[in-house]
């Protein structure tokens, strides 16, 4: 608890004064305050509030299910294309914010996946997952999507490649967050 | 969210049958990872909540639409790069600058910028890739973003 507490002091801190300033809004029918509470944080909030500690319930079952040889050689330095393929496929089916991806990738790097794998994951993550594109064909068309999707295949597996000799005379390391 | 909360209690029940000891040092490994992100969390939706009440998404919209040509261009990525609007908000946002005139253009790099840059939650991803890892990323995810955007934009125009 208290090594809790010296390590996450300036966000505790920040936030404990953010709810006391909220709650003050609130008593004293201050209107920006209880605008910034109430149409703001709790909607961000709500959205994340039962999501994350199932993702993290999830991930911490992957933790101790998936076999770190496995992984490596299914996504690992010599996974290839196929390995490539299955990130990207994983990636799709995956549902929430960007940092909701980052947990799941340093599982990933954990279980001996490629650092070139890890940038392709996050890049499929952010353009091609599948709810959000069915999203944006609704609103945008199914054009717009397909062109964009086209485009960004090949950068996100060519920024995996950049990244992979970025670190290749370099130590890459994940943390646990 | 039903569907996650269907497949967590799946993969747990699972799991408890194979091995119960197993099943909760996971469950503990992932809480504990939970809680140590968590404070993180709540300051940067709290700071993103303080910042969108003195710009909110309507004055950005009127500035998108306002500005074309390379302001436009600008505005659009400095927007999705520093905004964190979720995906179901965006999207009809972004519908409904089309109605408005906005070009497809300015559009396709406002919504690639916000999917995959994040300044504000910079903080989160430095918790698990570092501070150097992380600049490096978002810059190549940007100028990533700007290429697709712009062409994507381009060509649909064709």
């Amino acid at each position: 608890m208290k090594n809790y507490w010296k390590r996450h002091r300036t966000s505790l801190v920040f936030t404990i004064i953010f709810s006391v300033l909220i709650s003050l809004s609130f008593i004293t029918d201050f209107q920006p305050g209880i605008s910034i509470g109430k149409d703001r944080f709790w909607v961000f909030l709500k959205e994340m509030i039962l999501f994350l500690p199932l993702m993290f319930i999830l991930i911490g079952l992957g933790d101790v299910w998936i076999s770190k040889e496995k992984t490596e050689k299914h996504l690992g330095e010599q996974s290839g294309i196929k390995g490539m393929f299955v990130v990207i496929i994983m990636s799709m089916a995956q549902v929430g914010p960007l940092y909701g991806a980052f947990p799941v990738a340093y599982l990933l790097w954990k279980k001996g996946t490629s650092v070139r794998n890890i940038f392709i994951y996050l890049g499929a993550f952010c353009t091609i997952k599948i709810p959000m594109l069915t999203f944006e064909i609704g609103f945008l068309g199914w054009k717009f999507s397909l062109i964009r999707t086209l485009l960004s295949l090949p950068l996100i597996i060519l920024i995996g490649i950049l990244m992979e000799r970025y670190f290749k005379n370099r130590k890459f390391e994940m943390f646990e967050g | 969210m039903k569907l996650l909360i269907f497949i967590t209690i799946t993969c747990l029940i699972i799991s408890f049958i194979f091995n119960r000891q197993k099943t909760w040092i996971g469950i503990r490994k992932g809480l504990k990872m939970f809680l140590n992100l968590a404070p993180t969390i709540l300051m940067v939706l709290a700071a993103v909540s303080i910042l969108l009440y003195f710009l909110p998404n309507e004055l950005i919209v009127k500035h998108l639409g306002e500005n074309a040509g390379t302001a436009g261009y600008a505005i659009a990525a400095l927007v999705g790069s520093f905004a964190l609007i979720p995906g179901f908000i965006a999207y009809p946002l972004a519908g409904a600058l089309v109605k408005s005139g906005v070009g497809y253009p300015v559009i396709a790099v406002f919504i690639t910028t916000l999917m995959m840059v994040g300044i504000l939650t910079l903080p989160i991803e430095i918790k698990f890739f570092g501070l150097k890892t992380s600049l490096l990323r978002n810059m190549l995810f940007l100028m990533a973003s700007l290429i697709i955007g712009i062409i994507t934009g381009i060509i649909y125009h064709l």
